[in-house]
């Protein structure tokens, strides 16, 4: 079995180390790049979302450097995708592609269906004790990737010479991408700690606060939002997104196996807009800014593919929490445009306006 | 007497103003910018100079709009600033009174909201150009009616026929359908003003509080017919300022002499960058297969800037 998944932010590595231990060759889902968007863009229904479509291209991708397996994860609820593999199935073999579609649902409905996938794909003799540990590593190298990503987002702000931080945070991955136990972890980490140290920052300085929520691929996928973090960053701004993998994972994936509701705190605050999901994250993004606005964030920056549903929903609800919270929102929906000028003039107005609301309410406390 | 310089390089239009430091308007160069911004701006400072060139010195300079980093380079401008806020500068300079700012430029269609003089809120056209100057440039041409002209039109209709809003390819084809059945010209421009007002109340007004003053700003505020659909839907008076077309680079002067507060000195390159000889040249990088196109901009033979790159790794020269 040659397996691919679908790429998101840096999971790739671990998961990767996941699947080969568990006995499978591998083909690593390449980088969504111009290749990876022509493709989705030209098979794709033309109304399916964003995400629809580079996950599309990126299996075609994949499937060309020799995958004959695909997983990925499927899902309940109103939003599309749920169907996402199913269709995306049809058109690959409609291409002419031969392969095995893997849809690892969530486990609290679908368990039964889900140990039958994952049975299939274990595909040597492995003992229960050494599955443990392989999924501890696997567990603990997502969460050191997560971390390096958070550090770098609070130093990007700081840093004196522009880049400087995401060249640290590039060589943190590729650090933590050569691991192959817990034990280099734990080095790496120290490592990671040294590199980011050498970063020249700027000190008692206090950044723009801005947070980021919406759709989760759009949210956690650099090449899908115009590395908008990296972005922000270079403009002073610390920039905190809702969502990680292994927060994500744990909040949606693990307590839906014990039929536990995750993520509660971000649900409970949108009850007064949202009694019920209404699929994808339009609830979790409404919650989060919520919660944001809350930690006192000086604004907040709401992400969705065009034509989501969710997000949708969650934008027309944004504009209440703006004027109850007096946190400044932006909406950016996000297709397959890769001109990231007019990006760049939103997000320098915003934080321009967010620098001088800030400095009018210092100035209004002083007085 | 200080003076300060501004310019807006926009995908239409290329402004140049120069203000003294009472921010009054010395001078000021409207161009199209035909998609060649280098051109424009140095036609505009050739214009500039035989203007006021030779009689001032120049303090301080900003530069606005989507060109605004290549002309910031080019230039040497001391502040370089996005179109929001350096519009929303030049509308509280003109009204510190403003609430509601209105601009509607060539490609770009923009509201910002102020509250006591700060910037609260702001929306810019995303997913259509709908209703901004090129689609009514264009729709002028197809009828054969000067730009400057269409207001006026607009204005004689006495019963304005319903167009198509939401997108520019419906509203031309639904004025074409309506022409053909024997509308007459002035109604349909009415409707057409309407249906892009409404347009830009959907896209990008929805959900906010407009409130007065509301000011008018842009190359389209020219147009007499907009400021009277924009009343209409408002049931608001709407206030075009005199230098409307150039508020963009008002602001961007405006901005600069803020700057030079904090600065000693100016990077200005001089007017004489008329003379110098800007080139672009592009390669593109086979790093990745994102194969980005990047752009190299000479100065006489010298690479100033670089960009175009996603990663980073051209930028930084």
């Amino acid at each position: 079995m040659k397996i691919t998944y679908p790429y998101m932010s840096n999971s790739h590595i671990a998961i990767k180390n996941l699947f080969e231990g568990l006995g499978n060759e591998v083909v690593p889902p390449p980088k969504p790049s111009k290749l990876t968007l022509s493709y989705g863009t030209k098979y794709a229904p033309e109304f399916a979302c964003f995400p629809f479509k580079i996950l599309l291209g990126t299996y075609i991708e994949a499937l060309e450097m020799g995958a004959d397996t695909i997983v990925s994860t499927g899902g309940v609820g109103p939003c599309r995708a749920g169907l996402y593999t199913t269709l995306q199935e049809k058109i690959l073999r409609s291409l002419g592609y031969e392969f095995e579609m893997i849809t690892l649902e969530p486990p609290g409905r679908y368990l039964g269906d889900l140990i039958k996938k994952i049975k299939r794909l274990i595909n040597r003799r492995i003992s229960l004790i050494e599955l443990a540990g392989l999924i501890r590593f696997v567990w603990e190298q997502l969460k050191l990737l997560d971390e390096a990503e958070m550090t770098s987002f609070k130093i990007r702000p700081r840093e004196i010479k522009k880049g400087e931080t995401t060249r640290a945070y590039r060589k943190a991955v590729e650090l933590i991408a050569r691991a192959r136990s817990i034990e280099d972890l734990k080095e790496i980490r120290n490592e990671i700690k040294k590199i980011y140290g050498a970063v020249d920052r700027k000190e008692d300085f206090d950044p723009i606060k801005i947070a980021l929520v919406g759709e989760i691929y759009v949210v956690m996928e650099p090449t899908a939002n115009l590395e908008i973090e990296e972005t922000l960053g270079e403009l002073g701004v610390y920039a905190e997104r809702s969502m990680f993998f292994t927060h994500y994972t744990l909040a949606n994936a693990v307590t839906d196996l014990f039929h536990l509701t995750g993520e509660k705190n971000v649900k409970k605050a949108a009850v007064p807009y949202f009694n019920e999901m209404c699929g994808g994250h339009g609830r979790e993004s409404v919650g989060n800014a919520i919660l944001y606005a809350k930690k006192g964030f000086d604004g907040l920056i709401h992400l969705a593919p065009f034509t989501c549903i969710p997000e949708i929903v969650a934008k027309s609800v944004l504009p209440a929490v703006e004027e109850k919270y007096g946190i400044g929102i932006l909406s950016i929906t996000i297709d397959e445009q890769t001109g990231k000028a007019g990006l760049q003039t939103r997000l320098e107005a915003f934080v321009d306006l967010l620098a001088r609301k800030r400095e009018k309410r210092r100035k209004g406390n002083i007085a | 007497m200080n003076y300060f310089l501004g310019i807006d390089v926009g995908s239409v239009s290329t402004n140049l103003v120069v203000i003294d430091e009472d921010s009054r308007l010395l001078s000021k160069v409207y161009l199209r910018t035909r998609g060649q911004p280098i051109k424009a701006i140095q036609e505009g400072m050739k214009q500039l100079l035989k203007n006021v060139g030779d009689r001032i010195e120049i303090s301080g300079v900003g530069t606005t709009g989507s060109g605004r980093h290549l002309a910031g380079i080019m230039v040497g401008a001391d502040t370089v600033k996005n179109e929001i806020t350096a519009h929303a500068v030049a509308a509280l300079h003109f009204d510190p009174e403003v609430r509601t700012v209105i601009e509607i430029g060539g490609q770009d269609s923009k509201i910002i909201i102020l509250r006591d003089g700060v910037v609260t809120d702001f929306a810019m056209n995303t997913v259509c150009a709908a209703g901004t100057g090129s689609f009514l440039d264009q729709q002028a041409n197809r009828l054969n009616i000067p730009i400057e002209e269409f207001g006026r039109y607009a204005l004689q209709s006495k019963k304005p026929v319903r167009i198509a809003g939401r997108c520019a390819v419906f509203a031309e084809s639904d004025m074409i359908h309506k022409q053909q059945v024997g509308y007459n010209l002035e109604d349909i421009i009415r409707g057409l003003c309407q249906a892009l007002v409404r347009n830009y109340i959907n896209n990008l007004a929805k959900g906010k509080d407009i409130s007065p003053k509301i000011i008018f700003q842009g190359g389209v505020a020219a147009n007499i017919g907009m400021k009277a659909a924009f009343e209409e839907a408002f049931n608001q008076e709407v206030i075009v300022p005199q230098h409307h077309d150039v508020m963009g680079a008002i602001g961007a002067a405006l901005l600069a002499k803020d700057e030079m507060k904090k600065k000693n000195s100016t990077d200005f390159r001089g007017f004489d960058v008329s003379e110098i000889d800007f080139k672009v040249s592009s390669f593109e990088c086979g790093g990745c297969p994102n194969r980005c196109e990047v752009v190299n901009f000479h100065m006489e033979e010298k690479i100033i800037a670089r960009w175009g790159d996603r990663c980073g790794k051209w930028k930084n020269i």
